[in-house]
């Protein structure tokens, strides 16, 4: 089953790879097609929910790409949406109880927002662009990607803010006794103007920019 | 269940907790569509209309059916399968019987179906435990202020096109983010009217 061993040379070459990889640079969700950003923006005041979040959309888009993939051959074209969405919403609802039941703290932290994952555009856009069209290993992989792509954004937003915002990271205090926290990086105009930032530079690294 | 008066949670909804603002909900349309003030009119009146239609049939599914039964693990898949049943029902409605409106407004309907707001109220009217009316006015009230936020976004964005030389890596959805950062400031100007639990 594993490619890897077979073809170990070329690994770079394969199209598991580049399933894998598209995600994390190429096709970022967030960076390239701005998508998911409502939970992103939300709930990254804290490193720990961001990691939680990480973890659960990751999860959602594997399994759900994987059995759309499965079973993109009886998913009628015209009711297509409706399919994916029950079947994200069946992982999302996993990821819910999970955390409702090992994790309450976070849980409650995150609130709406796990439900929420539900409607985050990179699941929906995921299971469109890629798992409908391809086979159930490479759509997990490609999910699997662009899990990793979006919580490496997580934790990226998270560390920024939680540090410059409340002056801790994961609730231990890292800043200097004399930091003045910078309340703004914690509500909504902080995260808005953070995340601009961060698409201006990365975009301006990879020449990626709009008329 | 909730106490607070359903006029003070229509103003709070649209102003002081504004969805699109503080909660931060909505945005890949916010991004998208608020390009053109008249599209972004269209799509928000869409929003208000979808929203208020699905948060007041989900209120008796979630509140008469699902809660008796003890069923309230598979809400989620209820409240998804009902918002995108009303919508493409809508959509039929509206291609039979007001074709004028199909280009306005119609065109909208299928994005609104992957929209977190629509879901978003839901989830807030079961979190907060809001009773019927409550329901409806936290409804209008949470989808006008999106609406609300979308046009201003839109009207600054067509201005800004105009007289605005932006940094290239900036351009699209750079600056709508630095702009949604100022807006977020404006509206916090509200913050001290009311306090929402």
């Amino acid at each position: 089953m594993s490619p890897k061993k077979t073809v170990k040379r070329s690994l770079k070459h394969t199209k598991w790879f580049k399933a894998l990889t598209a995600g994390l640079w190429q096709d970022h969700p967030t960076f390239c097609m701005v998508l998911g950003i409502c939970s992103m923006l939300a709930i990254t005041n804290r490193l720990d929910n961001a990691i939680a979040m990480g973890f659960g959309v990751t999860f959602c888009t594997v399994f759900s790409s994987l059995f759309v993939s499965l079973f993109r051959n009886v998913i009628p074209g015209r009711v297509r949406m409706l399919a994916y969405m029950v079947i994200i919403a069946t992982f999302v609802i996993c990821v819910d109880r999970f955390l409702k039941a090992y994790f309450p703290p976070i849980s409650e932290a995150l609130g709406p927002y796990v439900g929420l994952i539900i409607t985050n555009c990179i699941l929906m856009g995921r299971a469109e662009a890629y798992a409908i069209k391809n086979g159930p290993l490479l759509s997990a992989l490609d999910g699997l990607g662009c899990g990793i792509g979006y919580t490496f954004m997580l934790v990226l937003m998270a560390l920024v803010r939680e540090t410059i915002g409340f002056g801790t990271l994961l609730g231990h205090r890292v800043m200097p006794g004399s930091w003045v926290n910078w309340v703004v990086m914690t509500i909504a105009p902080g995260a808005f103007f953070l995340l601009g930032v961060y698409l201006w530079i990365f975009r301006t690294i990879a020449k990626k920019t709009e008329a | 269940m909730n106490t607070t008066n359903p006029l003070i949670l229509l103003i709070a909804t649209i102003f002081t907790h504004n969805i699109a603002l503080v909660y931060i909900l909505g945005m890949c349309p916010f991004i998208v569509i608020s390009k053109n003030f008249k599209t972004a009119l269209g799509m928000g009146a869409a929003i208000i209309f979808v929203v208020t239609l699905t948060a007041v049939i989900n209120w008796p599914i979630y509140w008469l059916i699902l809660v008796p039964a003890h069923a309230e693990i598979v809400s989620y898949l209820i409240f998804i399968v009902v918002i995108a049943a009303t919508v493409q029902l809508l959509e039929m409605l509206i291609e039979k019987f007001f074709p004028p409106l199909q280009s306005s407004f119609g065109i909208f309907l299928p994005l609104i179906t992957v929209n977190c707001i629509v879901l978003a109220v839901l989830l807030f009217m079961v979190l907060r435990k809001y009773d019927f009316v409550q329901t409806i006015f936290y409804s209008v009230g949470t989808s006008a202020g999106w609406a609300l936020a979308i046009t201003i976004m839109a009207a600054i964005k067509e201005k800004m096109m105009l007289i605005s030389d932006i940094p290239k890596g900036l351009r699209g959805a750079g600056i709508t983010m630095i702009i949604a950062g100022l807006l977020a400031f404006a509206f916090m100007g509200f913050a001290g009217m009311i306090t929402l639990q």
